[in-house]
């Protein structure tokens, strides 16, 4: 049984009620899985809404993977709340000047678009399957038909415009979702390192490529599994999405430095000790150097020389998995590294990551395999393919 | 600042009422679980002043308006506040979590920056034997030093509290007399409200699960009480009382004095109010 408490070692000077880092590694998975919603949603949407039709064979397989992990975003919140069983008052009696309490309807809202977009998008193989099936799958089935069993041409029209506008729809609300996670960090003045108007739009940006490289991952994945070839025109605008999108996330998050740096307010020192000192990996080799500006140059390299065929799947994927450990770290420097500069502006503090406990190394890996795994349920049940699906 | 007050208490009832009604049919289905969530939120809606336990029952909340001095040129570290502090509020008696706590400003012959400390130190912990007992280390004993002061804190109870403006659910808010609560019985836990203040003065209490800080004492100042690290400074550094009251000692110590207070850029307007304090402070 772990300690109760873990306090942080300091060095310089620290209030003292900082020496307990308050926001652990659940609260750095959070706005992860958050991003990655939002960034496989715009996949998503780059099909159904503005016609990518070289995503065609990912758009369903996007869906599901919002879907499964939009399932799994409020839990690293309830494992984290003191009270988890009052969790529900931030819907009953939302106090509204709070970033915090908008949560409860965004991701609810967000989580029921999901769900009645997904439906749409299966509903003829629902039918099909409600149809042949026996059994209790037949059943599962034939309840989520909904008793619409209608599936002309002209009902399927009708599905097609739904889906537009739920995408649509989807599209302020994924990026709205994400957006307000940045905001619930960067309204806050007690902090230098997280007082920041570009933090929205930062947290947004590393969310798209952080769900589109998880497309990436994911398909690439499924066709190895599946054993089918990969399409190469759809990883190709995979990788495009990506390449274009890190370019505008390195922009931001460097200004972000920059304008801290830059103007230099009380408390920089301390920033500019310690992104010199314990953040020099997590941040500048491990954030910005290796998942970022070399998947970048990677990705430009194969863009330049056409590269296509393994060399391209091989690249394309080991970029994707160097921008999923880019934004994780992303995320890991704003809540854990926010934590370790004092907000006396005159100290540092170390976070120390548990193993086990309900805020521990463990239950965050778990945190992010549950939703992969998921995934691969739902695909049993709900094929994305483009060969098996609608 | 009672306006804002007032009004965002009347906005939340007045969405309750709406929560109410639809609770009320659902409440009958329900099981026993969010049945419960819905009596507690329909009882977050009663009136403070007609529940029964708040908080005396003769206290009248608009009829003052607390307020809180340092005198920092009288503080001599003796800590006694602390462990008052401490005694008084049932605070968990660790190194990590205090109500109030004070500051050692220490400037050495040549250096800048002062070396700042606190009795939650390492090496003042091991002076005092415990992290239970409260202690300045002689640490400095040889150094020359050319300028030393104490300065104690505690929550600022803010006209504009950054911990209440992020509370996502209402529990902690601020009372027509000015200080800043916490409803215990309401509170979720997620800590917002501990990475807002820009002060530090919140902490997390792990055994309850809810934030907590200083209230100035709220169950004895509403008894016309001082609050216990007022009542046992020996040298009268803390001063306490009814801005309302223009001979009150607060009143007077804020009339006589150049006051100041922390970290005015954040635009949270403390009440509490500083003498004696150098920039390294604020």
């Amino acid at each position: 049984m772990e300690p109760l408490i873990h306090y942080a070692p300091y060095t310089g000077w620290v209030y003292p009620n900082e020496t307990v880092i308050e926001w652990s590694i659940a609260i750095v998975v959070y706005p992860y899985i958050t991003g990655l919603v939002a960034g496989a949603f715009t996949v998503s949407s780059l099909y159904q809404v503005f016609g990518f039709q070289r995503l065609k064979p990912v758009a369903h397989l996007a869906l599901l993977t919002s879907l499964c992990f939009m399932i799994f975003v409020p839990l690293p919140l309830l494992l984290h709340l003191g009270h988890p069983e009052r969790a529900l008052n931030n819907l009953l009696t939302p106090h509204w000047t709070s970033a915090m309490a908008m949560f409860g309807y965004f991701a609810t809202f967000y989580i029921v678009l999901l769900m009645i977009e997904t439906w749409f998008a299966f509903r003829p193989f629902i039918v099909e399957q409600a149809q042949t099936r026996k059994g209790l799958p037949g059943a599962a089935y034939r309840l989520l038909t909904l008793g619409s069993y209608d599936v002309s041409e002209a009902v399927l029209r009708h599905d097609r415009k739904w889906i537009f506008w739920l995408a649509i729809a989807g599209i302020p609300g994924a990026h709205g979702l994400h957006g307000y996670v940045g905001f619930v960090f960067g309204s806050l003045k007690s902090r230098e390192w997280w007082s920041s108007d570009l933090m929205p739009v930062v947290f947004l940006f590393s969310a798209i490529i952080s769900g589109v490289a998880l497309l990436i991952v994911i398909y690439v994945v499924s066709c190895w599994l599946r054993r089918i070839a990969i399409d190469l025109a759809c990883l190709k605008g995979l990788a495009y999405t990506v390449w274009g999108f890190i370019m505008v996330a390195l922009v931001l998050e460097g200004l972000e430095f920059a304008n801290i740096v830059y103007k230099g307010r009380e408390g920089v020192e301390m920033i500019i000790a310690y992104v010199n000192g314990p953040l020099l990996i997590p941040y500048f080799i491990l954030q910005f150097a290796v998942g970022a500006i070399l998947p970048l140059m990677w990705l430009s390299y194969m863009i330049w020389r056409g590269t296509t065929g393994k060399a391209l799947v091989a690249g394309v994927t080991v970029s994707a998995c160097l921008v999923l450990l880019s934004v994780f770290m992303m995320r890991w420097n704003v809540v854990i590294g926010g934590q370790e500069i004092s907000k006396t502006g005159k100290g540092l503090l170390a976070y120390h990551l548990q193993f086990f406990g309900h805020e521990g190394l463990l239950v965050a890996i778990l945190l992010l395999l549950a939703p992969v795994a998921t995934l691969f349920g739902l695909t049993r049940f709900f094929p994305p393919w483009e060969d098996k699906a609608a | 600042m009672k306006r804002e007050a007032i009004s965002a208490l009347r906005a939340r009832r007045g969405f309750l009422r709406g929560v109410g009604r639809a609770a009320a049919v659902a409440a009958a289905a329900a099981a026993a679980g969010p049945a419960s969530v819905v009596r507690q939120a329909a009882a977050k809606s009663a009136p403070g002043a007609r529940q029964a336990a708040f908080p005396t029952p003769d206290y009248d909340w608009t009829q003052h308006r607390w307020a809180f001095g340092v005198d920092a040129t009288k503080c001599i570290g003796c800590l006694r506040c602390v462990e008052a502090c401490k005694r008084e509020n049932n605070v968990p008696l660790t190194a990590h979590h205090f109500r109030t706590w004070v500051e050692r400003y220490v400037y050495l012959e040549g250096e800048d920056h002062p070396r700042i400390d606190s009795q939650q130190d390492p090496v003042n912990i091991a002076a005092s034997g415990s992290e239970r007992e409260y202690r300045f280390a002689n640490r400095y004993e040889g150094a020359k030093v050319e300028k030393a002061f104490f300065v104690p804190k505690l929550c600022n109870q803010c006209t504009h509290p950054a911990c209440v403006q992020v509370c996502p659910v209402g529990a902690t808010y601020k009372g027509a007399d000015g200080v800043v609560l916490i409803d215990h019985q309401y509170c979720i836990g997620c800590r917002y409200c501990v990475q807002a203040c820009p002060y530090g003065a919140r902490f997390f209490n792990e055994e309850k699960g809810v934030s907590d800080k200083c209230t100035w004492c709220y169950h004895r100042i509403t008894k016309g009480l001082q609050p216990a690290c007022v009542e046992v400074c020996p040298v009268g550094a803390r001063i306490f009382g009814d801005r309302n009251d223009r001979q009150s000692p607060i009143s007077l110590f804020i009339r006589n004095n150049r006051v100041q207070v922390l970290k005015p850029e954040t635009g949270n307007e403390p009440n509490v109010f500083y003498v004696g304090v150098d920039k390294a402070v604020l």
